[in-house]
C-alpha cells in the first residue's frame, strides 16, 4: 500500500479552510461581518478568552471568515497555521513584532520592496530594531552580518527591482546554524509557484493584496508559520519559551510546540497592535485564491510571451528575469521556482527617463500605477514616479536605471498586450 | 514542570496551572510520536478548574529523554512511578490512542488510584498495519504522512478547524516530524502487540468514558464500541465527523465530554 493521498494543491486552493456551512449549508464562504460572538454561557466565555475553548470572541483577535482564509493560505504554504492582516506592512510588522524586540537586529536582503526597506531602515529603529542589509545572492554577507542580538533574517524569494532568487535552502541553514529563522516574503511567487516552508524557510509573509487576491480590489496581508522552527533549542526567543505575563504566564513553545509563533502572534500582536483584517477583505481574497492555479499559469505564460517579444525589440536596452539563461539565478529558479518565476519583471527603454515618461504616457490596455499582481497589467517607471525626487546617481545606488520599467503582466490576451507595448514603444522613441 | 522519574528528566504541563494537594487530579497520557500539547485546550481548561493538571511525556517524547518505552505494560508501569514521584494518589485518566492503552492498563493494575477515566480514540486490540509499521521502522517520512492522513476524518483534511487558523493537517504532521528517530516505530509496535487487553478490559472496574470518531481509520468505530460494551461500567460520547485526532477535530466537544466524566 503506498502513502494515503493528500488533497492537492488545486483543490485545497478552493475548499481548505471550509466546510459548507452547517447552519445555512452555504457553499460559498459566508462574510461573517460581525465585530463580536455571542458567549453561550460566562464559563465558556472564560473558556475562549484563556483558551481552553476553540471559537470565536471579536474580531479583531479572530473571525470566521477570517478563519477559512488563514488555513486555506496555512494549507497552501504547508504552514501549522496563518493570520489574516491588514495589509502586507501589517503582516510584516506582525512577524517581527512577535519575536523581535528593542536592541535586537534584523538581517535582511537589501533587494526588498520599498515599504519594508522603509520600514526597516528607518521606522523600526526609533524603536530600536536594528537592521543590516545585504546582497541576497551573496550567502556569505547574511553570515557575517549575524550578530549577537540577530533575531531574524529576511528576504523576498523574488527580489526588488532584480528578481534576484532568495536562495532559501542555504539561506536558512544559514540563519538556523545561529539559532535564528528565516522569514520569507513571498508575495511575487504566491504559494503556486513556490512554497518556501518546504525548502527550509520558518516564516513566510505575503501582501495578499497582489497575485492572492488578483481582483486588485482589497488590500491585505497574510503570515503563516511553519511550525518548523524549535523556539525552545535556540534559546533566543524569551517571547514564545519563557512566560508570558501578558497571558497569565503562557509559556507558548511548551504549551502549543509547532503552533508556538502563529499562537502569539495572534495572541499578543494581533490582539495590541491590532492591524486585522476585515471579514469582508479576506472574503474577496479567498474569491481570488479559488483561481490561483488557474491565473498564475497564465500569468507565467504571458509574461514569456511579453518577454520573447521585448527582447526583440530594438527600444530595449536590457530585461531582467530569471526564466532567462542570461540571468545569473537561472539555475537556482529551476529548483524553486519550476513552475515559474511570476509575471513581474523589468527592461530598460533606450532614451533614458524621458523616453520612460513617453511609453508609460503611451499605454492604452496597460495601467500606470503603484501596484502589481493584478489580473489586470500593470506598469510604472520609477524614475518619474515612485523614485522621483533622487537623481540619475541615487537611481543608480538603488538599483534602478532612469529608464528602468516595471511591468506586472495579467491575464488579457498576450496578442493584444504585446501590440499595445509596441505601439508605445515606437511612440517612446520620437 | 520537569521531575525525575527513574533518575531520567521528565517534563508535564499543568496547562499553566498550580499544584494544590487538597484539590482533585487529572492525568493526560498521549498517543503513538505525540507529547503533552495534544490536551493543551483541555489541560488549561482543568487548570482553571483548580485541577492538578499533569499532561504527561512519557520517556522520548515532547521534552522527556529517555528511550521509548517497549510495551504498554511498561508505559504502564512507567506511569505507575511517574505519578508516585509527583505524588498523585487519585485522579482522572485520559488517553488518548496508545494513551488509551496504557489507561487500560493502568486501570487494571492499578484501578484505586483511579477516580474515572476517558478513552479517546480507543481499540482492543489495536493492531497497526504493515505499511505503517514498516515505514516507522524505517524512520521515512511516510510513516508520519500515513499516520497523519488516517488520523484526520476526510473533513478535517480540508480542515475547517474550530481554533482559528490553525491546520489540524499540519500540526499533526509537525508533531510527528519532531518526534525522535524510532520513537513512533516503538510505540506503534507497543501498541500492535499489545493484544491481551480484551482480558484486561474486563477487569476495569473504573467509571470509563469511551469518546468515538466516527470516521476514525485508526481505531474504527466498531472496535470503540466494542470496548465500551466489555467494560462494565462505560458510556460513550460520537463525534461526527471525526477522525482519530479528536483533540483537534472536535476540541470543545471532547472538552465537554472530559468535563463529564473527570
Ligand atoms: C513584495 C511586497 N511585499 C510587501 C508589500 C506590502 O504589502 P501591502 O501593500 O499589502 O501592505 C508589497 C506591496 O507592494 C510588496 O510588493
Amino acid at each position: 500500500m503506498a502513502k494515503p493521498p493528500n488533497f492537492k494543491f488545486d483543490t485545497l486552493s478552493l475548499h481548505a479552510g471550509q466546510r459548507p456551512d452547517p447552519t445555512t449549508g452555504a457553499r460559498a464562504t459566508p462574510i461573517y461581518q460581525s465585530a463580536s460572538f455571542v458567549f453561550p454561557d460566562t464559563d465558556y466565555a472564560v473558556g475562549l478568552f484563556n483558551i481552553e475553548r476553540a471559537g470565536h470572541v471579536y474580531s479583531r483577535l479572530s473571525n470566521p471568515t477570517n478563519a477559512v482564509l488563514e488555513e486555506r493560505i496555512a494549507a497552501l504554504e504547508n504552514a501549522v497555521g496563518g493570520i489574516a492582516t491588514a495589509s502586507g506592512q501589517a503582516a510584516m510588522h506582525l512577524a517581527i513584532a512577535t519575536i523581535v524586540g528593542s536592541g535586537e537586529h534584523i538581517v535582511s536582503s537589501r533587494s526588498i520592496y520599498g515599504g519594508t526597506h522603509n520600514l526597516l531602515a528607518y521606522t523600526l529603529p526609533r524603536f530600536g530594531i536594528e537592521t543590516t542589509f545585504v546582497d541576497p545572492r551573496d550567502p556569505n554577507a547574511f553570515k557575517n552580518a549575524l550578530q549577537e542580538n540577530t533575531r531574524l533574517v529576511f528576504g523576498e524569494i523574488l527580489g526588488n527591482p532584480g528578481l534576484e532568487v532568495l536562495n532559501v535552502p542555504v539561506i536558512s541553514e544559514i540563519a538556523h546554524s545561529a539559532g535564528i529563522p528565516l522569514l520569507v516574503d513571498a508575495t511575487f511567487a504566491t504559494p503556486y509557484l513556490c512554497k518556501p516552508i518546504d525548502f527550509g524557510a520558518d516564516l513566510v509573509m505575503h501582501s495578499a493584496t497582489k497575485f492572492l487576491s488578483g481582483h486588485g480590489v482589497v488590500i491585505g496581508g497574510l503570515l503563516v508559520d511553519g511550525g518548523t522552527f524549535d523556539w525552545e533549542a535556540s534559546g533566543k526567543f524569551t517571547t514564545l519559551s519563557e512566560p508570558y505575563a501578558g497571558f497569565h504566564n503562557l509559556n507558548f513553545a511548551e504549551e502549543f510546540g509547532p503552533a508556538a509563533f502563529i499562537t502569539r502572534a495572534r495572541k499578543e500582536g494581533l490582539r495590541d497592535f491590532g492591524a486585522c483584517m476585515s471579514p469582508t477583505t479576506a472574503f474577496q481574497i479567498l474569491q481570488g485564491m479559488e483561481t490561483l492555479p488557474l491565473r498564475m499559469q497564465k500569468h507565467v505564460e504571458n509574461t514569456k510571451k511579453v518577454a520573447e517579444f521585448l527582447l526583440e525589440r530594438e527600444e530595449v536596452d536590457w530585461l531582467n528575469h530569471p526564466m532567462l539563461e542570461s540571468h545569473p539565478d537561472h539555475e537556482l529558479a529551476k529548483t524553486l521556482l519550476p513552475k515559474g518565476c511570476g509575471a513581474v519583471f523589468s527592461f530598460g527603454i533606450k532614451g533614458g527617463r524621458e523616453a520612460g515618461i513617453k511609453f508609460i504616457e503611451s499605454l492604452d490596455i496597460f495601467s500606470h500605477l503603484a501596484n502589481i499582481g493584478d489580473a489586470k497589467s500593470l506598469v510604472i517607471h520609477p524614475a518619474s514616479t515612485t523614485h522621483h525626487r533622487m537623481d540619475a546617481e541615487a537611481l543608480k545606488n538603488a538599483g534602478i536605471s532612469e529608464g528602468l520599467i516595471r511591468l506586472s503582466i495579467g491575464l488579457e490576451d498576450s496578442s493584444d498586450l504585446i501590440a499595445d507595448l509596441k505601439q508605445a514603444l515606437r511612440a517612446s522613441q520620437k | 514542570m520537569y521531575f525525575e522519574v527513574n533518575s531520567l528528566k521528565t517534563y508535564c504541563s499543568n496547562g499553566s496551572g498550580k499544584l494544590d494537594p487538597t484539590q482533585k487530579s487529572v492525568v493526560f497520557i498521549h498517543g503513538a510520536g505525540f507529547d503533552h500539547t495534544t490536551f493543551v485546550l483541555a489541560s488549561r481548561y482543568f487548570a482553571r478548574q483548580n485541577y492538578n493538571v499533569y499532561a504527561i511525556d512519557l520517556p522520548a517524547h515532547g521534552n522527556s529523554s529517555g528511550d521509548p518505552l517497549e510495551s504498554i505494560e511498561m508505559m504502564s508501569d512507567w506511569l505507575y512511578t511517574a505519578l508516585n514521584q509527583l505524588g498523585v494518589e487519585n485522579t482522572a485518566l485520559v488517553g488518548h490512542s496508545m494513551g488509551s492503552l496504557i489507561s487500560l492498563q493502568f486501570a487494571s493494575d492499578h484501578s484505586k488510584m483511579l477516580r474515572s477515566m476517558a478513552l479517546v480514540g480507543t481499540s482492543i486490540p489495536m493492531p497497526v498495519s504493515d505499511p505503517l509499521l514498516n515505514a516507522a521502522k524505517e524512520n521515512s517520512h511516510d510513516a508520519f504522512d500515513m499516520a497523519n492522513t488516517w488520523s484526520h476524518s476526510k473533513a478535517a483534511q480540508l480542515g475547517g478547524n474550530e481554533n482559528p487558523g490553525i491546520s489540524m493537517m499540519m500540526s499533526g504532521q509537525r508533531l510527528y516530524e519532531r518526534s525522535k528517530t524510532n520513537v513512533l516505530y516503538a510505540d506503534l509496535n507497543a501498541c500492535n502487540n499489545f493484544t491481551n487487553s480484551k482480558e484486561l478490559a474486563r477487569n476495569v472496574a473504573t467509571e470509563t468514558l469511551i469518546i468515538v470518531g466516527d470516521q476514525d481509520q485508526m481505531t474504527t468505530p466498531v472496535k470503540a464500541l466494542e470496548v465500551a460494551s466489555i467494560i462494565s461500567d462505560c458510556r460513550t460520547l460520537r463525534l461526527n465527523p471525526c477522525g482519530h485526532a479528536m483533540f483537534a477535530e472536535q476540541p470543545n466537544a471532547v472538552l465537554d465530554g472530559l468535563i463529564s466524566i473527570v
